[in-house]
Order: structure tokens, then sequence, then C-alpha cells
């Protein structure tokens, strides 16, 4: 697909880099997720901040991307999915982020919310970065080609009708949001 | 102090926007873990020389240490949190949160060498899946990405496993 609106280069994609990450930083930090208890308590169903603000992301820019795509204003970037590699990396991911309490973007924006033990898992993350690039060799050749599927997204993986899956992913997240209000109705009772 | 906080729901709409306008001006989807690899392979320098960065295949390849659009995506986040955490006065020093106070105590070191470790487990884990929270969980996901919802559910039930075994309460 030939046209997009991609038309910054040069410096001003680097000022467009830090002036979207302002913008994110800000929300991130006004939607309460630069706090670890928020995010921990996500894990232990105690606090549904974080499904709340990314389910609502998800929606609101999948729909809008998705239009965007089929005007041919907006490129996909789907990541390959290389399962091994995606299943591991995701199960450390769960372990270090109720550990570190943060994730790498929240973690970063915690550090400007004043937070000091998310300064501490940042200088870990520059390790964890580390660790992976010198070992990067020996997992492009053992893990990444484990159950390499490719940039494959779920309406070719399936099949079903590309809107039908939007359909879909408006009436989970309609759902989640249901049975959350439910729970915290419940816990406000209790 | 201060509570700075937004409608959750308002702040993911909004987030949601703010991919919809990095997809259509920058052509690049929201992420932060890539930005974060990079700034290792900048601060590997001192120990590895140059030569050793420019040697390593992802360094040389997938996370060029150099200023970019996703290196500075990153301190903008830090920026704008500490804007917002600035302007809403609710800018505070802190070192122990308080879940993680009522179930470990308020010992300094132990909180900060757990976030260390825990930082370095969910950067490589990042990098092994090839996105995190942002460039899987949001961008990913609302593309619809087989890679990324598979992340998305793994890492949360992960998490959930993880965070029952540390913090789970004897009494209740």
């Amino acid at each position: 697909m030939q046209p997009i609106l991609a038309f910054l280069s040069g410096s001003s994609l680097l000022w467009a880099g830090l002036l979207f990450g302002i913008v994110f930083g800000l929300l991130l930090h006004r939607g309460g997720v630069t706090d670890y208890d928020v995010i921990v308590k996500q894990f232990l169903f105690r606090d549904f901040t974080v499904l709340k603000v990314m389910f609502t992301a998800i929606v609101v820019g999948g729909v809008g991307v998705f239009i965007l795509h089929g005007q041919e204003l907006a490129n996909f970037h789907i990541k390959p999915a290389t399962m091994l590699a995606v299943i591991l990396g995701a199960v450390l991911f769960g372990i270090g982020m109720v550990i570190y309490g943060y994730c790498p973007g929240t973690g970063v924006a915690a550090i400007g919310a004043g937070k000091v033990d998310a300064l501490a898992g940042f200088v870990g993350m520059l390790v964890g970065g580390a660790l992976y690039a010198f070992t990067y060799d020996w997992v492009a050749a053992k893990i990444l080609p484990v159950g390499d599927l490719g940039k494959v997204r779920l309406p070719e993986l399936v099949g079903l009708p590309e809107w039908l899956w939007y359909v879909a992913l408006i009436a989970m997240a309609a759902v989640v949001f249901a049975l959350v209000a439910k729970v915290e109705k419940g816990a406000s009772h209790a | 102090m201060k509570n700075p906080r937004w409608n959750p729901y308002l702040v993911g709409a909004l987030i949601g926007v703010l991919s919809i306008l990095t997809f259509s001006i920058v052509d690049k989807p929201i992420g932060m873990s890539t930005g974060i690899a990079q700034a290792s392979g900048a601060c590997a320098l001192p120990f590895v020389g140059a030569d050793g960065v420019a040697a390593n295949t992802y360094w040389a390849k997938k996370a060029v240490p150099k200023w970019d659009y996703g290196s500075l995506f990153v301190v903008g986040s830090f920026l704008g949190a500490l804007l917002s955490a600035l302007v809403s006065g609710s800018f505070k020093i802190t070192k122990v949160p308080e879940v993680w106070r009522e179930r470990f105590g308020p010992s300094v070191p132990k909180r900060m060498v757990a976030a260390f470790l825990g930082g370095i487990v969910i950067l490589y884990g990042a990098r092994l899946a090839d996105g995190c929270t942002s460039g899987h969980g949001i961008s990913g996901s609302l593309q619809l990405a087989v890679s990324s919802w598979t992340f998305f559910l793994v890492m949360f039930a992960s998490g959930i496993a993880t965070a029952f075994v540390l913090f789970r309460r004897r009494h209740s």
C-alpha cells in the first residue's frame, strides 16, 4: 500500500517522537498506571484501571486505524508471530511486571512522577536489554524460528470477515467493562 | 496531595486517539521497549566499546543506539509524566510502594533490588516477545495481530500467577 500520511522526516520526525512521547507519558500518569499499587492490584483483581485503560485504547485505536487502513491512510505494522519466543517472552514479562511493578512504558513515566523504585528497575531494564543483545544470535537461531507463523493477523489466521472481528472486539470490551462494573459494585458493598 | 487521575476510560480513549495519530502522521505504532534496548546499547558503549556494540547483531540491526523517533518517544514519556506530576501538584519522591510495604516491609534496599531484578526480567521478556504492553498490548492488539493477542493473554496469565504467589492473603 503506497499513499500514507507519513510526511514527517528528518528532525521533524524526532520532534514528533518527543512530542507524542510527552502526550503518552502524560496520559499514563493521568490514568494512574504509573503507580505500582494500581498495576499489581490489577493482577490480584483488586483494581481494574489497567484493563480499562488498555481495552478502551485497543477499541478506539483499533477501529480508527482499521478505518484509516481501509482508506489507505495508514499501514499495519504487525509483529511476527514467533510463537515460542512470544510465549516465553510473555511469561517472563508477566513475572517481571509484578516484581518490578511497572511495565517498560509506565516504568519510564513513573520515574517522572518521582518513583525511585521505577528508576532502579529502569537500570535493570537496561541490563535486560543488554542481556538480550548478547544472547540475540542464539535466540535468533534456536528460539525465533520455532512456531514462526509470520506477520499474521487474527482475521487471516482464523478466517471470518474483518469487520466481524472489530464487532467482536467491541462486544468483548463491553462484556469485560460490564463485569468489571459488577465486581467493583460488589466490592464497594462488601 | 491532589489527585491527578482522570477517568481511566477517558485516558484509554485518548491513548487510542494518540495511536491513530501516530499511525497516520508518522506511520509508527506506539512502542517503548525497543527504545529502552537502544538505550542499553548506548550504556554498553563504555563497557564493550563502539566496536563491541557495532559487532552485536541486535544493536547493529534491531535496536541501533541513536537518537531517533523511538528513543525520543521514551524520553518524551518520562518528560510527559514529569510535567503532568508537577502541573497537578502530585509529584512526590517515593521509594517503597504501599502494596509492597504491606507484604515485604519498609526496607528500601530490598525494594530497589527487587525492582532492579524485575526490570531485567521484564525487558528480556519484552525483547524476546518483540514487544511490551505498549507495542504488543496496545499497538499490536488494536491491529488484531496474532503475536500481540498471544502476548497479551499469556502475559496476563503469568502476571496473575506471579501476583497470587507473591501477594496472596493468608487469612481471606
